[in-house]
């Protein structure tokens, strides 16, 4: 350790005392059943019928999501880059400023525009569609998450795809690749790390959200989230939400080994 | 020149009101070995984007083998491109990088295959199929860049300054290779540079550019020994270049002083402009050349000495293989054949030339 | 066809755009709304302007939210830089360690966060204000060292060693000629980290204990008995501060460097 490196010393010291212990802490709770006994149980309550339905739900809307914010933020990122928009990180301001609103208030704005007699059905009357019944649903939490979190895809997105060199294209399409090509073959595999750093910051947050199916939901949707939540606020049993959250966090870990376990494999046939 | 491969015909192109080519056509041959010769910003770069179709002209054609491809997108193009940065893609192999347009093209991988082998011979980089390319060197990224543009069999290869980011040992050797390499191929290469010495060093044919006009086209001897203007003067190798005047043939006065030259044909006391090169400027005993000097500076430059030389208000450029130490009296002496004398330039776009150097 | 391409593309980013701001719209509208009611506009009103700082609740909100925002955001930043600074001196493996391990409150899901920094702090002392605020340095530090530590890869360290070599304390050499290069990086890290922080309900709501409130645990609170009018006036404020803010400073340069401009142009014009 040389002396510069000394200078990361209260950092290291805070990561230990907030994050390490912290996360003992939990895994400690999980283990424990409230009298002095170790259990397994309070982690593997995951698989109960109820926990684990909630898990799954959660799971799916959280590819939903992040399916959609990835399908909505690279095109944007193309566009961006094509017409040689935001190089004094005006895009970045764009789509940071919205988070200066109240992030609960931007929800439940949501829920209004989503109701019955909301702005949205208002505009599908106007134009003679049939009003469609989002609220309170599934589909409503799924709005509201990508909505939430499109930025979190976005800018990942954005920097790498404006980060591509303008002749790593053109040797590209002078070697005979038209446009389609070039995007499949090229842009795309050069902008996987954003692409899958963009995919984490959406998904573990979408599947572990609980505030947003809770707004959406209208507490008709129970999400893993929910549950969790609801151990610590009306259950009262830490143990069994702890162990829950464990059991959460050893699935998200999971997941996040699953996407980044192919770039790794590269990376070492690159070198 | 044989049959045109290529030829550009009335090609002008304007970024932001400023005119970067102005009404340039270009004839190219089958097999040529073609260099496009400037100071950056001549237009040089912008002439083989055109061809490669990564730029559209706002007036003109480009015609390939008879065709009008001006339109055509890079992709349709029979062309191929080095890139300045060799632009290789950084996730893919040597190989894969070698074999992308072929690919893209369906060809059988057992032809594939020998494409890639043959390519990495042709470059002198055999074995290196499943390197990544970053972690190679600039040279060795260079050759794969050029191996990767020829598997496609392209009837005209286009280099962008591809020998501009490499030391000057290694761009000597890739001069070479490059020689070998079109002799090998057999197709035409037009080639981009700066740099005048690997231009005179590599072409069939030199087209000198500044400002987006044409300034000489010809073989490297003809650019060299009779350069049409000051410009290619002052740009290929190193000059003097002073105001003259023609009393009448085979005479000019430099400095007020008559110089016997070889030149003819120009208006009675025309002004012109007078090069000299300083390998041509002879030193003699003071008073038995044509005008006396004095030495001021003297440089070693390996080969030769590199003096400078004040004479009759004017600051001479003269190499010898002797030294002449600062403070040294001498004659100058320059033979006739040696005497280059040029028309004043006319045009306007010319008079920007002269006043921009 | 070309104008039709360039047409889909802005067309595109507006819509885009307007996904993002379309919940604010909605809040700005409210904040007018003279109906205490969220669906009936009851004509245009100041009033909720007028009687937001009458409001103790919602002041002892905005102040815990703005204070933890900053102070949180500035501990996080002088530990965050020392740390990037500190980190960029490392070997290899201490390196990945730490930016592995550190990077866990931004990569983790915020409710397992939020738990187990609530699990932590309830063992030693109350939850409150002072734990809001230490967790959300804990998340926030990430944040800074994400922006900074790229910016110290870039620079030549070279300079400080000259710096350094000319007779420069290291105290010195790092405020002189360190800072000065990455001082663009710092800010935005802070920014980022105040955007963090205001943002943020899920962690506060974990850790915040009883008798103390952000906006955001305000309003969550008040979700279901009905939000007061005077948030939207507040989040409308907000955000037309910080919109304000960030034009000028991002616009300010460029019209300044256009003013110059003219100026040399009108000289150049005179002479």
């Amino acid at each position: 350790m040389n002396k510069r490196s000394l200078l990361a010393g209260p950092y290291i010291v805070w990561i230990i005392g907030f994050t390490v212990l912290p996360l003992l802490m939990i895994i400690f709770y999980a283990l424990g059943d409230g009298r002095g006994e170790m259990t397994m149980s309070n982690i593997l309550a995951i698989f109960e019928p109820v926990h684990l339905k909630a898990l799954l739900l959660a799971l799916w809307l959280a590819i939903l999501c992040t399916g959609i914010c990835l399908v909505l933020a690279y095109p944007l990122a193309l566009i961006l880059r094509k017409l040689n928009i935001g190089k004094q990180g005006m895009m970045a301001i764009i789509v940071i400023l919205p988070m200066w609103v109240n992030f609960i208030l931007r929800i439940m704005a949501w829920q209004l525009l989503l109701s019955r007699n909301g702005l949205i059905n208002g505009a599908l009357g106007a134009i003679g569609l049939p009003g469609q019944d989002l609220a309170n649903s599934s589909m409503a939490i799924v709005i509201g998450m990508v909505y939430d979190y499109l930025p979190f895809m976005i800018l990942p997105v954005y920097n790498a795809v404006t980060d591509l060199k303008d002749d790593v294209i053109e040797a590209a399409r002078d070697l005979g690749a038209p446009p389609k090509a070039v995007l499949t073959r090229i842009m795309i595999p050069l902008t996987k790390p954003g692409i899958i750093s963009g995919i984490t910051m959406v998904f573990v947050p979408s599947l572990t959200a609980f505030a947003i199916p809770d707004i959406l939901g209208g507490g008709k949707v129970m999400l893993i989230g929910n549950i969790i939540e609801q151990e610590f606020s009306t259950s009262m049993n830490w143990h069994l939400g702890s162990g829950l959250s464990i059991a959460l966090m050893i699935f998200v870990l999971i997941s996040m080994i699953f996407t980044s376990n192919e770039e790794e494999g590269k990376e070492r046939r690159a070198w | 020149m044989e049959q045109a491969i290529l030829n550009l015909e009335h090609l002008s192109k304007s970024f932001d009101g400023k005119k970067i080519l102005d009404d340039l056509s270009i004839d190219i041959g089958k097999n040529e070995f073609v260099t496009l010769l400037g100071p950056s910003g001549c237009g040089k770069t912008t002439t083989l984007r055109m061809i490669g179709g990564f730029i559209m002209p706002d007036e003109g054609r480009v015609i390939f083998e008879g065709k009008d491809i001006t339109a055509l997108p890079p992709d349709k193009r029979h062309i191929n491109t080095v890139f300045q940065k060799y632009s290789l893609f950084s996730h893919m192999s040597v190989a894969d990088n070698i074999a992308f347009g072929l690919k893209l093209k369906k060809k059988s991988s057992a032809y594939i295959h020998d494409k890639i082998k043959y390519a990495l011979k042709l470059v002198d980089l055999e074995g290196y199929e499943d390197r990544h390319p970053m972690s190679l060197s600039g040279g060795q990224q260079q050759r794969i860049a050029i191996a990767r543009a020829i598997v496609n069999e392209p009837k005209v290869l286009l280099l962008d300054e591809p020998l501009g980011a490499l030391d000057l040992k290694l761009r000597q050797d890739m001069q070479k290779e490059l020689i070998k390499i079109k002799n090998e191929l057999g197709i035409t290469f037009v080639f981009v540079t700066h740099d005048q010495e690997e231009a005179l060093t590599m072409s069939d044919r030199i087209i000198v550019m500044n400002q987006g006009l044409i300034q000489q086209i010809g073989t490297p001897v003809d650019i060299y020994n009779e350069p049409e203007n000051a410009f290619v003067a002052d740009f290929i190798g190193e000059s003097n270049i002073i105001d003259g005047v023609m009393p009448k043939d085979f005479l000019v006065e430099i400095l007020g002083i008559p110089f016997p030259c070889v030149d003819s044909g120009f208006g009675r006391n025309e002004l012109v402009d007078v090069v000299i090169r300083p390998e041509d400027m002879e030193f003699q005993k003071p008073g038995s050349g044509m005008l006396d000097g004095r030495v001021t500076s003297i440089l070693f430059k390996g080969v030769h000495y590199e003096m400078k030389v004040q004479a009759g208000g004017f600051e001479w450029l003269a190499h010898s293989t002797e030294a002449y130490h600062p403070g040294t009296e001498v004659g100058i002496y320059v033979k006739p054949e040696n005497i280059q004398i040029m028309h004043k330039p006319t045009s306007a776009a010319q008079e920007v030339i002269n006043t921009n150097e | 066809m070309v104008r039709s391409k360039n047409f889909f593309m802005k067309f595109y980013l507006a819509l885009i755009i307007a996904f993002l701001y379309i919940p604010i719209a909605v809040l700005v509208v409210l904040s007018f709304n003279d109906s205490r009611s969220r669906v009936v506009w009851g004509g245009f009103t100041l009033e909720w302007y007028k009687t937001l700082f009458h409001n103790s609740d919602v002041v002892a909100a905005l102040q815990n939210t703005l204070t933890i925002g900053f102070g949180s955001a500035l501990i996080a930043t002088v530990i965050g830089v020392l740390a990037a600074v500190g980190i960029d001196a490392m070997k290899k493996r201490s390196y990945s360690l730490t930016l592995g391990v550190g990077n866990i409150p931004m990569l983790n899901a915020d409710i397992v966060t939020g738990i187990a920094l609530m699990l932590w702090f309830s063992r030693f002392t109350n939850l409150g204000y002072v734990s809001i605020l230490l967790a959300h340095v804990t998340f926030n530090i990430p944040y800074v060292i994400l922006s900074v530590l790229p910016k110290l890869q870039q620079m030549d360290m070279s300079v400080y060693e000259a710096a350094r070599d000319l007779g420069a304390s290291s105290v010195k050499a790092f405020t002189r000629v360190i800072l000065p290069n990455i001082f663009p990086a710092v800010v935005s890290g802070f920014f980022m980290a105040v955007t963090m922080s205001m943002d943020d309900f899920v962690v506060t709501y974990f850790t915040k204990g009883a008798g103390i409130n952000t906006l955001s645990t305000m309003i969550y609170g008040e979700l279901k008995r009905g939000i007061k009018p005077e948030m939207y006036a507040l989040s409308t404020l907000i955000f037309a501060v910080v919109l304000i803010v960030l034009l000028l400073v991002n616009y300010m340069p460029r019209i300044r460097q256009k003013q110059i401009q003219r100026k040399l142009q009108n000289r150049k014009a005179a002479s």
